[in-house]
């Protein structure tokens, strides 16, 4: 493997694979020392062109604890704003040899397009409304270092599915992995045709939620015009927002996942958030150990 | 090194001859290094951590003792981790204490090169500074390409250097042996 692009084209044992190399990451990242030499004078360039916090840090601490030189660039103070493509910027990086490129940006298929130009591994860190691979390993690993297992598992996914790249990313993966997926939010934020990726669309939370072992919340994607999709964001949360009641309905013990950044009292109750069911702090923690991994079984061994 | 795809040339040592090695090998870890304090073994995966568990077992039952173990896993310290055809499979290291108040003797299966004691010398120093690190393996097959040497080996074998050279033990293979490929 060479790339992480998505998950639609990985399968189970690749999958497997990842969660079970991010398990060995668990105890390095719980040492007074959380570095190891493996990736010592590789080059790794994140490059984000759209606003993140979480994942860019996380790749970046993943990066450093593996011991690889990284550098960091974003859309502002870059010379996309002087007009360059992408295209003659990403070859313009190529040119500086980089080992891999983690890139997230707002056009759905890019990484594809960097992984045909460019002679480095290329890493999807979130592209357009299509993939967030990283995002749904973390998700899974979670799930399964609580759960151990996916055979059989009811996960419910609730929101804006139709712009969520999150939601794309885990429904290949959980549906792959045998879990059944239910999904709900406002029409308009259903995609058509989506029961063909393996999907139970029901109308209203409380249905998808009914017995779930995971209740996966997405975010209101504002700045993706999701609020032309609704007629009003405290209908939106009269409907849509997981609160206590409505987390009853889900298997005693579920848990309550979101992969931030939350709107608090929009699509996630503060009560909820901050609850014993929720792991979204975990699915945090985890996200180093899993890019760890994916870093690891990318950058390791010559033949490409 | 996987084992079920290896073509067996030869058996080199048997089950008999693994259980007086190891007899000696305990007999001279005993002797060298009981005025030891704090002594702490730790097998490199996946072989010498079996070796090491069968050392301490037998360590433990002649002098009394209870030795501190661990294993630690070489995968992210290799030398050829860029070189390799993929990345080596990982497992877990375990080491839970503190490296700076023990001896630590190193156990493995095989030395051959010298690059893997290197790179578990490297992983120990990374959970803190031992107070010293020994180094004990059941076979020497010579081909050294670092200036290290073992403390204590079971038996010194003549080997060329594209031969391999595999040990199974009944915890891992389900018998004892030593095999040229």
């Amino acid at each position: 493997m060479k790339h992480l692009l998505g998950i639609e084209n990985l399968n189970k044992d690749q999958i497997m694979n990842i969660l079970e190399t991010a398990v060995h990451f668990n105890e390095l990242n719980q040492r007074l020392i959380k570095k190891a030499p493996t990736l010592k004078g590789r080059t790794i360039i994140n490059f984000f062109a759209e606003p993140s916090t979480r994942t860019r840090t996380s790749f970046e601490v993943a990066e450093k604890r593996l011991s690889a030189d990284t550098y960091n660039i974003a859309v502002s103070g870059s010379a996309i704003q002087k007009g360059e493509t992408l295209a003659d910027t990403v070859l313009n990086l190529q040119a500086m040899g980089p080992d891999a490129l983690v890139i997230r940006h707002s056009v759905s298929g890019i990484p594809q397009l960097l992984a045909d130009i460019m002679d480095c591994s290329i890493i999807n860190a979130g592209d357009g409304f299509r993939e967030h691979p990283t995002q749904a390993l973390l998700d899974a690993y979670t799930i399964w270092q609580k759960l151990g297992g996916f055979e059989g598992l009811k996960v419910a996914l609730i929101g804006d599915i139709y712009h969520s790249r999150v939601a794309r990313s885990n429904i290949y993966l959980l549906t792959k992995m045998g879990a059944h997926v239910s999904i709900a939010g406002p029409g308009t934020m259903i995609p058509k045709e989506v029961e063909k990726m393996g999907v139970t669309v029901e109308k209203l939370p409380k249905y998808a939620i009914q017995d779930a072992d995971v209740v996966m919340m997405l975010r209101v994607q504002n700045e993706r015009a999701s609020n032309l999709l609704y007629p009003d964001i405290r209908e939106y949360s009269r409907y849509f927002m997981l609160t206590p009641e409505l987390l009853k309905l889900a298997k005693k013990d579920a848990l309550v996942m979101h992969p931030g950044p939350a709107n608090r009292g929009v699509e996630i109750d503060d009560v909820v958030m901050d609850g014993e069911q929720s792991v979204i702090l975990q699915q945090v923690s985890n996200g180093v150990n899993v890019r760890m991994a994916v870093l690891y079984l990318l950058l390791g061994g010559s033949d490409k | 090194m996987k084992r079920e795809s290896l073509n067996v040339k030869k058996v080199l040592i048997g089950e008999t001859e693994i259980t007086k090695i190891i007899d000696r090998m305990v007999y001279e870890m005993i002797e060298q290094f009981s005025q030891l304090e704090n002594v702490a073994v730790i097998g490199i995966r996946t072989r010498g951590v079996v070796l090491a568990e069968r050392l301490v077992r037998r360590i433990e039952e002649k002098e009394n003792v209870k030795l501190m173990t661990g294993a630690v896993d070489i995968a992210l310290y290799r030398d050829d981790f860029c070189k390799g055809l993929t990345s080596p499979k990982m497992g877990p290291s375990e080491i839970n204490f503190n490296p700076e108040d023990y001896h630590i003797i190193l156990v493995d299966d095989v030395m051959f090169t010298g690059r893997t004691v290197r790179a578990a010398i490297e992983a120990v120093m990374d959970y803190g500074r031992p107070k010293s690190i020994k180094f004990v393996a059941l076979v020497d097959r010579g081909h050294r390409e670092l200036p290290i040497h073992p403390d204590i080996v079971g038996k010194v074998i003549e080997t060329g250097i594209d031969d391999k050279v595999a040990v199974f033990f009944k915890e891992t293979d389900g018998e004892d042996k030593v095999v040229l490929g």
